[in-house]
């Protein structure tokens, strides 16, 4: 990939733009720091006539911090780039034609984990400023929010259900159909409320989202609200998401400034009123019915269902409920209708959905395709392998809650009915990668631990069984117990699992056995008796 | 539970005043003063609950179920080391036992210089670069031992480049 572009010296030198990503994770690798010298350069020296943007990032995070330069062919890339490179990657590419650098990736949209994306929902994210409005316009923002503001309530609510859209965060209940039960209910304080509490290790798609595009999910939730006639949104956003909670604050400022939010939205009768809300570190508040205690200022206990949220949800009125992805879809469904998104996917999984690469994976970031790529092709077209080097021996898809796959599952599409049909959740698509070090009866007990940790207490099942699911496991690898005993203790933790997927109150305790069994389907070696020295903790 | 001087009575009273009008006031409050404080003290529980309208146990029913929420006064850092299990397809196992030994704390309890609290986090969002700690609003990545100790040499001299 080492390429370089060569420029045509007959076209002028315009003034050229440098980007530079804020997001948390380029700038957990330094992208702060390399933003500080470009301004530095550049105030050095003003003849490069160029301006510092700080964009999202395009997903490619091991080549964070990568640094673009506007060129009039396109963005050109470098990465990864230290402080040190950067007085010299400015010179060469804002005055040469040809660059020959050693960082020199070539043209952005050239490179093949961007071009053979398919980016709708993610469309924006690495490109603009984030909280530029003008921005957010040139690149198609609010042509969703026009289009929706000309169209009456259930022509909306239509217009996503033809979309074929299902709720992203992990779920997959249709969108369309939800709204269509809160629009149902008579008029009243009705809520749209945004679930931006991504608690799942391995993903980070609606933190992505969040930090390089706000205004979009803005723009979905502004739309929410007509659909279903509701005049007030929260952003439930965890507190572990700091960059992002200062960027949505921003962008919210900004939209209300421009008239995107509040009373009489773009000069209809419409108004639409926006807030962030944090958490408090509580993994169970992802859960609909616990944040919505929460936001209602409560400890975060899950609700028993029915009643729905979409008929008594936040303050007991009706509430739309979606994660962030679902709600930053919509923008494009009003843009280019429905029928446009229904037409990417396979069978009943519609349009595109943002896959994570994590863990121990060479190339990690994010991935928007749709539906019906499989798992061996991320994993090794894009993700290259195993950071480490080593053999890939196991990935955990969904989140805690999800199973984990071993090699000969990995021919399965990015599908929630073909996830289903193996005994896995697609959920939020995030994939965390593990090598042959992996000793999975500890990530199985750490399964349990985690929901030890997490559970609310309300029921029984999920917060007893997963102590007793810590203690069982333990005595499974227990090298003092014989086999007669091992055995009991297997069958033991089988009852534990179903006890806790047939009585939780929510998917906390009842998908919690979904990767305690699978380790155990798929990798019971790792569940004999272990020396001492060995024993997972 | 830690109690408060009256300066910082005072600023909970104006933190409370600011919020309680908001529905659902009670987490924003409690944000805002922990903010302010660094930590929640007793002697707010009362406050907040009769502004809210609540009972004290309610007021501390809801912080003792948020691990966020704080009620001593912690390290002058706050070191939040993830435990996902992205983070431990990456080492991170190994990496908080070490971190533990190089501090001389277990989670959730603060060295004896007052200078770090050290807390477990599930997941910080930075799973493309296992592992992640965050201290403050700052995520770190990609961390071992050798690492994560020029980060700590870092929080004290403030000038140590970072690679």
């Amino acid at each position: 990939m080492n390429h370089s572009p060569c420029l045509d010296s007959s076209i002028k030198l315009e003034p050229r733009k440098i980007f530079v990503s804020l997001d948390t994770t380029a700038r957990s690798r330094g992208s702060d720091k390399v933003a500080t010298q470009v301004e530095e350069t550049l105030n050095s020296q003003p003849d490069l006539s160029a301006t510092l943007v700080r964009n999202g990032s395009r997903g490619m995070f091991w080549l964070e911090p990568l640094l673009e330069i506007s060129t009039p062919q396109g963005r050109v890339a470098y990465g990864p780039v230290t402080p040190k490179d950067v007085k010299d990657i400015i010179n060469q590419q804002c005055f040469n034609d040809v660059v020959d650098h050693r960082l020199c990736l070539g043209f952005t949209e050239q490179l093949p984990w961007i071009k053979s994306q398919q980016r709708l929902t993610f469309a924006r994210v690495g490109i603009i400023d984030p909280i530029d409005i003008n921005d957010y316009i040139i690149h198609g923002g609010f042509v969703g929010l026009t289009n929706a503001l000309a169209k009456t309530a259930q022509q909306l609510v239509d217009e996503v259900k033809s979309s074929g859209l299902r709720g992203r965060g992990g779920a997959a209940f249709p969108t369309g159909i939800k709204w269509q039960t809160v629009l149902d209910q008579p008029e009243q304080q009705k809520y749209i409320v945004c679930n931006a509490d991504e608690g799942d290790s391995g993903t980070f798609a609606d933190r992505m989202l969040m930090e390089g595009d706000p205004l979009v999910l803005i723009e979905g939730m502004i739309i929410a609200g007509l659909s279903v006639g509701a005049n007030q949104g929260y952003i439930y956003l965890r507190s572990e998401y700091p960059q992002a909670h200062a960027i949505l604050n921003k962008a919210i400022e900004k939209a209300k400034a421009a008239g995107y939010l509040g009373q009489n939205i773009c000069g209809s009768q419409h108004s639409f009123n926006l807030e962030v809300r944090l958490g408090a570190g509580a993994y169970i508040c992802g859960e609909e019915t616990s944040l919505l205690e929460s936001l209602e200022g409560k400890r975060g206990l899950v609700r028993a269902k029915p009643p729905l949220p979409a008929i008594e949800g936040l303050f007991g009125q009706p509430t739309v409920v979606n994660n962030v992805i679902s709600l930053a879809s919509v923008p494009y469904i009003l843009s280019y209708g429905g029928a446009r998104y229904r037409d990417f996917g396979m069978g009943r999984s519609r349009g595109t959905i943002p896959i994570q690469l994590a863990g121990n994976i060479a190339q990690g970031g994010l991935v928007e395709l749709a539906f019906g790529i499989t798992l061996n092709e991320l994993l090794q077209d894009f993700g290259n392998g195993c950071k480490s080097k080593r053999a890939m021996r196991s990935v955990q898809v969904g989140g805690p809650l999800g199973a984990y796959l071993p090699a000969d599952q990995w021919h399965t599409a990015l599908d929630y009915e073909e996830f289903t049909a193996i005994g896995a959740v697609l959920g939020h698509a995030g994939i965390v990668v593990f090598d042959d070090t992996v000793d999975m009866a500890a990530q199985a007990r750490f399964a349990m631990e985690f929901c030890e940790v997490e559970s609310c207490g309300k029921c029984t099942p999920c917060r007893i069984g997963s102590v007793r699911g810590v203690e069982v496991i333990d005595k499974i690898i227990n090298p003092d117990n014989n086999e007669q005993q091992r055995q009991d203790n297997i069958n033991l933790l089988g009852d534990l699992c179903d006890t806790m997927e047939y009585g939780s109150l929510c998917a906390m305790g009842g998908m919690t056995p979904f990767p305690v069994r699978s380790a155990l389907k798929y990798f019971p070696d790792d569940f004999s008796p272990k020396s001492s020295t060995q024993k997972a903790q | 539970m830690a109690a408060t001087n009256e300066q910082g009575l005072l600023n909970i009273t104006t933190i409370i005043k600011k919020h309680q009008a908001l529905p659902g006031a009670m987490l924003p409050i409690l944000h805002a003063i922990q903010h302010e404080l660094s930590f929640i003290p007793s002697n707010a529980h009362t406050l907040i609950a009769k502004a809210l309208n609540v009972s004290k146990a309610e007021v501390h029913g809801v912080i003792s179920f948020y691990p966020h929420f704080r009620t001593e006064q912690p390290g002058t850092h706050v070191i939040e080391i993830c435990r996902g299990e992205s983070c431990q397809a990456m080492g991170s196992r190994a990496l908080e036992t070490t971190i533990k030994k190089h501090l001389s704390i277990d989670y959730h309890q603060t060295s004896k210089d007052k200078q770090y609290t050290l807390e477990p986090v599930y997941c910080l969002g930075n799973c493309a670069c296992s592992p992640a700690m965050r201290i403050g609003d700052d995520i770190h990545g990609e961390l071992d031992q050798q690492k994560f100790e020029r980060i700590l040499a870092s929080l004290n001299t403030y000038s140590l480049e970072l690679k």
